[in-house]
């Protein structure tokens, strides 16, 4: 990347911290938060090429393992962060032993990905030990000891560390032979294969990576807004906003998604401002993504990729 | 006890055929364009809303209106291939599947700006008729929507197998550029199935309609189950729509049964993952 | 798809201000007031009425002369859609205390309420809550928040003396229950309450039947409950599964003294109108204005000639904007710290609810109480307590 662009981005990360409206900063903090989650998408969606509809399953888990650790074992939350990097790795590498053993791929993995976050809904609403469906309040309790941020600008400080941290993952991805073999299963299977790629353990690891990666944005929405609940960790529509943000964005980019994101909460909140009557502000929302899927095929990214050639 | 396990096994096979209706369309789009429609549910509740707004504002029965609705559906379906779907997608993947996603947000809205948030239903004479069968006493629009779920999958499979433009919506399936050869255009065929899948949920939502309720997010409501039947069935078959149906509604009813209604649910899920991993082609499906 | 929203509603002012032209030029700065609710989503028709309410109650307290003790200032409705979104609500609450906000009314659901009133609490700004039933709201020992209606814990208590007091009345007919619920924290909560107070009250518990959400069919829950043959059924969930509930029962010809719902989510007029067979004789333990208060009346047919339908959401939306009018009234300031004050001290009365004089203890309106319902000829009617009563129940239902 040029020299301006990287000033560019520093300003746009770091600007935040020198605001005093807690709404900007709150706005910041979602467009991050929301391209982290597309990032760790990214790299399995787009790196891998495994386009999952059910990522929220990384994300509640990393959310009820924030609650759970707390109200029913007293630990501090800091140490959410390491436990659901373990238990989303562990879930990711699951479904992705399962799935690729049984060699899904393709609208076959989309949709046994949307099963599992359905399992998973189901059960954290059922199971005394997630409180079923009353979902888990976490107690009250500001203080950065705690993990609780009254100022906006801390919780940013950490989106934006997690952004860093799965970006990083992401520039790695692009270089490293791993993400070299993870790109050529996406592009040719049996290609791959022949040239001696281990299909199921490749494609795993890049899952149970993403999923490790993801848990950590359930983590801070816990602490964020502490109350957990079925619908909220195991949603549909959080893995939508994830691939959505990840592929209007960019897939298989490393700036993909954070492009993604920016574009799509800039428009999200300019459709929903003035706009009185409900539903139409959405509406608007869902012609303006079509418009974008259909002038952008390669994504937002495609505009600078024209650009520079 | 035996009463009760008799009762929901019909239950579950009369739930089955309705939830088959759903899942024609669904797999008749996948047979063909190999995407998942993501705006299934979304029309589906279109559907039943054109079906409620004719019995509440014209006094027409859903089952009449059915004709209509369909082939309203159906030109629907076209249009919005044809004008929408194909021309923002190109006929790419990865692009169809977003743009079903982006019609989905803008029919929900639209109906909810519309309609409001608010459940509605109709209540008619049929409404509470009932077959009585020994002890059982079976819905007269469950039975109706069972029965006509079979005659549409007949119909449809029949309309593949033995006229010219099912021949050339199987051949397109098939091999797309080797059709283009024999002077078929895809795009065209795909915009028909794509309309001839969105028929079927305007037969679907005439027929559901009388025994349930009609709401914007009311397509949330069957659009797992529905994919959970093509795949269960074998994406792009007809009579794997409706034994999948069946096999679903008779796992939910029984799975309700025994592990509670509350955790019943994940029965259908299960499944759902049981036969990805284990047989993905389905039981009918070719391979792939 | 995240998405937010801020809009100025200035269409309400500028209509006041076309009516009173002398009055509006030389006026206090107007106070604004942040109106949180679901409108789009899964919740958007009930959280759509709570707002409606909301608005029509800052007409109505504009077109009367604003708040007088401070010179006639005007409100100004922030209003703000929270899709059913934890974080979108609190992402509202900081925009709306930026943009000024006074106050806050929302946000019908509980899990947004919790989420709201914990961002408005960071501010101190007067958060009075219109809907939103979980006790966990007032509990949390926030200093900024107000229920002027009742808890979950006063429903269901309230629910089970409402029910003794309807069975003793005829008799004690009704011996046996069959308990359906939905089962997440709305229905669950309630229900651990149910079971255990029915005995107390002579009817036993033969089942517990839980059910998700979405549930598609009701037969199978429908012949349990026949298996049982229980004198009534007490119902805990939400709009859809109640409609369809309540037809099953019909149509698989359940016969039974009555049903009884605790806040049952499809009870309402348009249920009455749309499902008049299955809807008529079906009793309901919820909120509801005072049937004996004209304003309550007039109240309704403004709602209804405006082409609404009326529902209980309506005068919640309302009267939570009353209850922060009243606040600033009385503390002749917007000034947070001031009318949280008057919060505390309030005795609120100039409403139609069937409650008593208003008396906060830590947020929440101990005389607040919900009602005995009962669809009766396609109209809804109190049918307990006796001092708001406007009909007797029909208790047990005549037989088919």
């Amino acid at each position: 990347m040029k020299a301006p662009l990287i000033v560019v981005g520093l300003v746009l990360a770091l600007g935040p911290f020198a605001l005093t409206s807690q709404s900007l900063v709150n706005f910041a903090m979602l467009t991050v938060v929301s391209a982290f989650l597309g990032q760790c998408w990214n790299i399995a969606g787009g790196f891998g090429g495994l386009t999952s509809f059910g990522h929220t399953i990384f994300f509640g888990t990393g959310a009820y393992t924030a609650a759970i650790l707390q109200t029913r074992w007293g630990l501090n939350p800091w140490l959410a962060l390491p436990a659901a990097l373990v238990t989303g790795s562990l879930v990711g590498a699951a479904i992705g032993a399962a799935a690729f053993r049984a060699g899904l791929r393709g609208s076959y993995f989309a949709l046994v990905t949307l099963a599992f976050a359905e399992v998973f809904r189901v059960l954290s609403n059922s199971l005394d030990f997630t409180r079923g469906g009353l979902g888990i309040n976490i107690p009250l309790g500001m203080g950065a000891g705690n993990f609780q941020f009254a100022d906006r600008r801390s919780t940013y400080a950490v989106a934006l560390a997690f952004l860093v941290l799965a970006t990083a993952a992401a520039a790695w991805l692009k270089r490293a032979r791993f993400g070299a073999r993870l790109a050529a299963l996406r592009e040719n299977e049996d290609a791959a294969a022949a040239l001696g790629v281990n299909l199921v353990r490749t494609k795993t690891i890049a899952l149970a990576l993403s999923g490790g990666l993801t848990a950590l944005g359930g983590v801070l929405y816990a602490q964020t807004y502490l109350y957990v609940d079925p619908a909220i960790s195991f949603g549909v529509e959080r893995s939508v906003e994830m691939l959505l943000v990840a592929m209007i964005g960019g897939a298989g980019t490393v700036w993909g998604p954070i492009l993604g994101a920016i574009v799509l909460h800039i428009i999200a909140d300019v459709s929903r401002s003035w706009i009185d009557t409900p539903g139409f502000a959405p509406m608007l929302y869902g012609v303006v993504l079509l418009v974008i899927i259909g002038l952008l095929p390669r994504g937002i990214i495609g505009i600078w990729e024209r650009w520079r050639a | 006890m035996a009463e009760i396990y008799a009762a929901a096994l019909i239950n579950g096979l009369l739930i089955g055929g309705v939830y088959a209706l759903v899942a024609l369309g669904l797999t008749l789009i996948y047979g063909v364009l190999h995407i998942v429609n993501f705006a299934h549910g979304s029309l589906l509740m279109v559907a039943m809303f054109a079906a409620w707004l004719m019995a509440e504002k014209a006094g027409v029965h859903p089952y009449a209106a059915l004709p209509v609705v369909a082939l309203a559906m159906f030109a629907l379906g076209w249009l919005l291939y044809r004008y929408v779907i194909g021309r923002v997608s190109r006929g790419e993947d990865r692009a169809i599947l977003l743009a079903t996603l982006g019609v989905a947000v803008v029919l929900d809205n639209v109906f909810l700006t519309l309609f409001g948030g608010d459940t509605r239903q109709i209540e008619s004479d049929l409404t509470f008729a009932v077959i009585e069968a020994g002890p059982l006493l079976l819905s007269v629009p469950k039975v109706i929507a069972f029965a006509v779920s079979l005659l549409l999958a007949g119909a449809l499979w029949a309309f593949m197998a033995l006229t010219d433009t099912g021949r050339a919506i199987r051949a397109v399936a098939k091999e797309p550029e080797g059709a283009r050869l024999m002077g078929i255009r895809p795009e065209r065929i795909f915009a028909l199935a794509y309309g001839i899948g969105i028929g079927c949920l305007g037969a679907a939502g005439c027929l559901l309609l009388p025994s349930f309720f009609v709401s914007p997010h009311v397509g949330n409501v069957f659009v797992l189950v529905a994919f959970t039947i093509v795949v269960l069935g074998g994406m792009g078959s007809f009579p794997g729509a409706v034994v999948g149906g069946l096999l679903i509604g008779v796992t939910e009813s029984l799975g309700g049964l025994w592990l509670g209604e509350s955790l019943g649910p994940i029965g259908i899920s299960l499944v759902f993952i049981a036969v990805l991993l284990f047989r993905p082609t389905g039981l009918f499906g070719a391979a792939r | 798809m995240r998405h937010t929203r801020l809009t100025r509603r200035s269409t309400l002012a500028a209509a006041a201000t076309l009516a009173m032209p002398s009055i509006a030029r030389a006026q206090a700065a107007p106070i604004k007031l942040g109106l949180i609710h679901p409108v789009t989503g899964a919740l958007a028709g009930a959280g759509g009425r709570c707002r409606l309410g909301g608005q029509l109650a800052i007409a109505d307290i504009n077109a009367a002369g604003g708040i007088k003790s401070m010179g006639g200032a005007k409100i100004e409705a922030l209003l703000g859609d929270a899709q059913g979104r934890p974080e979108i609500a609190t992402q509202l609450v900081d925009q709306m205390a930026e943009a000024g906000a006074a106050g806050f009314t929302g946000c019908f659901a509980s899990n947004l309420g919790l989420a709201a009133t914990q961002a408005a609490a960071k501010y101190g700004i007067p958060f009075a809550i219109d809907s939103g039933i979980a006790d966990a709201i007032t509990t949390r020992g926030l200093k900024n928040t107000f229920r002027f209606f009742p808890n979950n814990t006063t429903a269901t208590t309230d629910a089970m003396a409402a029910l003794d007091a309807i069975n003793k009345k005829a008799g004690s007919p009704a011996k046996t229950a069959v308990i359906v619920h939905e089962d997440s924290e709305f229905g669950t909560n309630s229900v651990k309450l149910q079971a255990a107070k029915l005995p107390l009250i002579g009817i036993e518990v033969k089942a517990l039947l839980p059910h998700a959400t979405p549930t598609r069919d009701f037969t199978n829950i429908v012949l349990r409950i026949k298996a049982e043959k229980p004198d009534i059924v007490l119902i805990s969930n939400y709009e859809n599964e109640y409609v369809l509930l309540a037809r099953t029962l019909v149509q698989q010809r359940v016969e039974l003294m009555s049903t009884y719902s605790i806040s049952g989510g499809g009870f309402n007029l348009k249920f009455a109108k749309e499902a008049p067979q299955v809807a008529e004789n079906m009793i309901d333990f919820n909120h509801w204005h005072n049937p004996k208060d004209p304003r309550a009346t007039a109240f309704r047919k403004r709602v209804e000639d405006s082409g609404q339908f009326y529902s209980w959401e309506l005068p919640f939306g309302y009267f939570a904007v009353k209850l922060l009018a009243d606040a600033w009234e009385r503390a002749g300031s917007a000034d947070k710290e001031k009318a949280i004050a008057a919060l505390n001290a309030s005795t609120f009365s100039d409403h139609f609810m069937p409650y008593g004089p208003t008396k906060f203890t830590d947020g929440q309106n101990s005389g607040a109480h919900p009602v005995a319902l009962q669809i009766q000829q396609g109209d809804m009617h109190v049918i307990w307590p006796d001092s708001f009563a406007d009909v007797a129940a029909v208790f047990p239902r005549p037989k088919a």
